[in-house]
């Protein structure tokens, strides 16, 4: 009998959640009842946070400076000045590649001074004309891989150019291409650190996973107070969000390396260096790869929450047009971000993929052919950009750069377009609507509230006991304890709710459609496309259509969140069945099952553990959502943390929100992972 | 040691710079260094932003934009990373101001003439179909409330209030303090887009809706009415520990410095101190963009160039 009991784990699960109901049934909610909530001991610690920091940055190791400005001394505190002269880098380097890209005198003030060039109007740097970067962009892609590549980036730069984007484009771009490569080198650094100690790893996962989890919003405030506003302090939060991905496929690459390859590189004399140069990276290529398509991916993803601390371009753009519903218009800058994400991804990723042909023999115009065709390309574009100032005699030099607002628009198209989905559609979903909110959504809502505090502690340790034993039971009531501490237990409730039926419903989406589109390989790379463009696209853009059809309710913030959170449920479904072995596949129909048969028998299973990787995604951008449809107008943790942006405790509450979000993530983490270890080792994969 | 390492440290730094200071004069003119220029997401506020940088750079100032979240901006004046913000309104970013202000680092540098007005309201065509008999006045808010429902409101009618960090709890608390608590319920929108979807979707829909907003807006043009509430008192709302019976101020529109500015850019900060727009200016400098469809830029130019009358005197 209790033998059985041991070994079921499904009468487990039934037995909790009976235990579980009874709880709830029995425990009395009063306030001062420890059971139905637990007493907000850390109420001061949002406050301590902040005046540490404070106390850091304002107080700590005061420096009289002489400020020849205001010509007084003043009392500058050492941390403040190396987090600025960090930042100073930083900004000197993005606007040095803006600068080649748009024209400027940062550059030129950077090694003389403000005085010199003001006195000195001559001394500006000009821009390159748009026709010579799109030319370059698509010699580049040629260069690289082929024609396909070529004409495929000369569209995006030409559309980008056309549509009147250009300027805010190359902006955007030259934040990116200073922050992804810091993301990339950084992630590689520190997976290879992790790599060669296991000390380092196990300091370093959970930073990662907190890194990761926590909605970007909650460093934003920091990230201000330590390197201030603008492009750069846009780029140090889009590095704090893009690296941890790095790191981790890096080390998972890394570790994949057969032990063979490594005692080939060895016996063939290598040094250390040059074995991880040499054979260790190469041969962990693939992993590495999907890196550096994250990293791309996440940082034209922070774009517009950058552009809330500084940085300019198309984010910026994006939320001004959005603040006068100008729908149309901020589609096309969000097409222009999935582009550059776009063209960044395949031209990284053609680089990576080129062989180095040691043996061609080549002459003096064939080894510089590119740089040549380039040289070309330079000198037509600028002739062009001259002439152009006597064709064009408006003020508006097309050929140099077009303005814009001066580009074609297709905003009344896509303003129509929205119009026909409201008039069409409103009126059928206003009835689902009700429905869903009045029947689903406040009934589950109450019940999420209504949980007491020691019910809730034991479904979730309990989950854990049962998957990953005690130890598993004790980290998930860890993070739990950790927020039922503070003040927000209620509106953690209310997160956990919005995250648990948005995680259904993308869950469900996710592998459905994942299942259909992995039975081809093109429509398994269509569908992949998809993913990335949606990862990539501005979320704030369908907010709005969304608001419009369904109100300011925890409707439209659900849709939102479920647009996103099943990019990763159908990444990692499709990636999971096309993984499974082709050998296997056959041998099972072999063995005359039918096609649904094989489908449930082999390839679900088979493919479970990176499908629970993919929930595990999933909750995370649940998560990280959270932040997002708070823009809606939630009354959850996200909104709490926005809220903090304009108090004076924003650091403390910001940060202590932000963990609370992620603990939330972390928990189910634990749980699913190990359950996804588990099921990996039972079917023995790797 | 830590002390004592920093005091020695200073104490060099102090006689060098007695000797350097001796030997400097006082700087006449301005200084060349940019005047950071905070962007927010609003079409008078960005027109303006490039308004005054074209004054200050008619002045022979260098000038740069950076664009900057309205609620944060604060802290960033604070720090010296941007250096004016010139469009601080009392009742959305009040709070804000004055807490960036005791912390010290932000000046008050004067006040627009434009009187602003933060209060709930609903659209003219709510009135013309007159879905609340009575409005504006808010008695009339006791019988109409059937026809603010939503689906999540719970059977009452719903205030669509800014987000929360805009003024915490004030309206729950002013719909409990005048007794409308058992009829009304108020919803906090995520942000400014929410609160002008709400507006377009139900004027599409000809429902009623109550939405938190503001003048001078762009929505002006369609026709906004602002409830009239029991009118506003020092010290009547229930955080200054009042009995909470009273609606929203006439603002005050002010500017704000960053402490240094006066002394670096002394000219400058003179020109700044001395602008002042009336509302009907920000409603035209707004209306440029979102009316006659000029891009923020060229809208700030034609301003310009039209109102020389008007601002050239500042810099003087």
């Amino acid at each position: 009998m209790i033998e059985t009991f041991r070994n079921n784990k499904l009468l487990q699960f039934i037995v909790l959640i009976a235990v579980f109901l009874a709880l709830c049934y029995l425990i009395t909610p009063a306030d001062g009842n420890y059971f139905w909530r637990l007493p907000p001991l850390l109420k001061g610690l949002p406050l301590a946070i902040n005046n540490g920091v404070d106390f850091l940055m304002f107080d700590w190791w005061l420096i009289d400076v002489y400020d020849p400005d205001i010509e007084e001394f003043e009392k500058k505190p050492l941390m403040k000045e190396i987090t600025r002269a960090i930042g100073g880098f930083v900004l000197f380097l993005i606007e040095f590649v803006r600068e080649i890209l748009l024209g400027g005198v940062k550059t030129i003030v950077t090694f003389t001074s403000w005085d010199w060039a003001t006195a000195n109007p001559w001394a500006r740097w000009p821009g390159l004309p748009w026709t010579v970067v799109a030319g370059g962009a698509a010699i580049l892609g040629y260069a690289l891989s082929g024609v396909r590549l070529a004409l495929f980036v000369f569209a995006a730069c030409v559309y980008i150019a056309v549509f009147g984007q250009w300027e805010p484009s190359m902006q955007t771009l030259s934040f990116v291409l200073i922050a992804a490569p810091v993301s990339v080198l950084l992630g590689l650094l520190f997976g290879v650190w992790a790599f060669k100690s296991k000390r380092v790893e196990a300091i370093l996962n959970p930073l990662l996973n907190v890194a990761q989890i926590m909605p970007h919003f909650s460093y934003l405030i920091p990230v201000m107070v330590f390197f201030g506003i603008g492009d750069h302090a846009g780029a140090i939060a889009t590095i704090i969000f893009a690296t941890p991905p790095m790191v981790r496929l890096t080390l998972l690459g890394l570790r994949k390396v057969p032990a063979e390859v490594t005692e080939a590189g060895l016996m063939t004399g290598c040094s250390r260096g040059q074995l991880l140069r040499k054979v260790q990276i190469p041969s962990a290529r693939r992993d590495i790869l999907i890196g550096v398509n994250q990293v791309i991916m996440q940082c034209l993803a922070m774009v517009v929450i950058a552009s809330l601390i500084g940085a300019k371009g198309l984010g910026n753009d994006l939320l001004i047009a959005l603040n006068r519903l100008r729908i149309g218009l901020a589609l096309e800058i969000g097409v222009c971000i999935v582009l550059i994400a776009i063209v960044l991804d395949r031209l990284s990723l053609a680089w990576a993929n080129k062989q180095t042909d040691y043996f061609a023999d080549q002459s003096f115009t064939q080894r510089h052919k590119f740089s040549l065709m380039f040289l070309v390309v330079f000198v037509v574009g600028v002739v062009l950009a001259y002439l152009g100032r006597f064709v064009f005699p408006e003020g508006f030099n097309y050929l140099y750069l077009i303005p814009h607002n001066k580009g074609i628009t297709t905003e009344q198209f896509w303003q129509s377009g929205v119009d026909w989905v409201w008039e069409t559609f409103f009126y059928s979903l206003k009835g689902f609507n009700e429905w869903f909110i009045v029947d689903v959504l406040i009934p589950i809502k109450t019940a999420f509230l209504n949980m007491p505090v020691a019910a809730t502690f034991t479904l979730a340790m309990g989950a854990g006991f049962i998957v990953g034993g005690i130890r598993s039971a004790l980290i998930v009531g860890g993070f739990l304890l950790f927020i039922a501490l503070t003040e927000w237990w209620d509106r953690a409730l209310i997160t956990s709710y919005l995250m648990t039926i948005a995680v259904l419903i993308s869950g469900t989406i996710g592998i459905i459609v994942g299942t259909i589109c992995a039975q081809h390989s093109a429509s398994s790379r269509f569908i992949l496309t998809v993913c990335d463009t949606f990862q990539t696209f501005p979320s704030f853009i369908y907010l709005i259509p969304v608001m419009m059809l369904f109100g300011v309710t925890d409707t439209s913030v659900l849709i939102a969140i479920v647009v996103y959170a099943t990019i990763p449920a159908t990444r990692y479904t499709v990636e999971g069945l096309r993984s499974v072995p082709e050998a296997l596949q056959d041998a099972v129909s072999m063995s005359g099952v039918n096609r649904v048969q094989r489908y449930f028998s082999l390839e679900l299973p088979m493919s479970f553990p990176h499908i629970a990787l993919g929930i595990n995604q999933t909750v995370v951008f649940a998560l990280s959502m959270v932040i997002i449809g708070a823009l809606i107008g939630t009354d959850d943790l996200g909104q709490l943390i926005l809220k903090s942006l304009s108090e004076r405790t924003g650091v403390g509450n910001g940060m202590m929100l932000g963990l609370c979000v992620a603990f939330i993530g972390l928990a189910i983490d634990q749980i699913l992972r190990t359950w996804a270890n588990q099921r990996k080792k039972a079917l023995d994969l790797p | 040691m830590k002390y004592l390492s920093s005091k020695s440290l200073s104490a060099v730094i102090l006689a060098g710079a007695v000797s350097l200071m001796s030997t400097t004069t006082v700087r006449a003119a301005d200084s060349t260094a940019p005047i950071v220029i905070p962007i927010h997401n609003w079409s008078s506020q960005i027109v303006m932003a490039y308004v005054l940088g074209g004054m200050f750079e008619s002045m022979g100032s260098n000038v740069e934009y950076v664009p900057a979240d309205s609620q944060a901006v604060y802290e960033s004046i604070r720090n010296g990373d941007v250096t004016i913000s010139h469009e601080v309104w009392q009742s959305t970013f009040g709070k804000s101001f004055y807490n960036a202000m005791t912390k010290g680092g932000v000046i008050d540098a004067g006040t627009h003439s434009a009187t602003t007005l933060e209060e709930m309201g609903v659209p003219t065509w709510v009135i013309e179909k007159d879905l609340c008999p009575g409005l504006p006045n808010w008695e009339a808010l006791k019988d109409c409330h059937e026809n603010f429902t939503t689906p999540d409101s719970g059977g009452k009618g719903r205030w669509l209030e800014g987000p929360q960090s805009w003024h915490g709890n004030l309206m729950p608390e002013r719909l409990e303090a005048l007794g409308l608590a058992d009829k009304w319920t108020v919803k906090f929108a995520g942000g400014a887009d929410a609160l002008w979807t709400e507006l377009a979707s139900a004027k599409k829909e000809g429902r009623g809706t109550i939405v938190f907003n503001w003048t001078p807006n762009f929505t002006d043009a369609d026709g906004f009415t602002f409830i009239e509430f029991p009118e506003y008192t020092e010290g009547c709302r229930k955080e200054d520990g009042g009995d909470g019976k009273c609606g929203s101020p006439k603002g005050w529109l002010k500017k704000a410095a960053n402490y240094k500015f006066p002394k670096t850019h002394p000219a400058a900060y003179t020109a700044f101190s001395k602008v002042d727009f009336t509302t009907t200016q920000i409603g035209q400098m707004a209306a440029l963009v979102d009316i006659d469809k000029l891009d923020h830029k060229d809208a700030a130019k034609k301003w310009l160039a039209d109102n020389e009358a008007l601002w050239m005197p500042w810099t003087k």
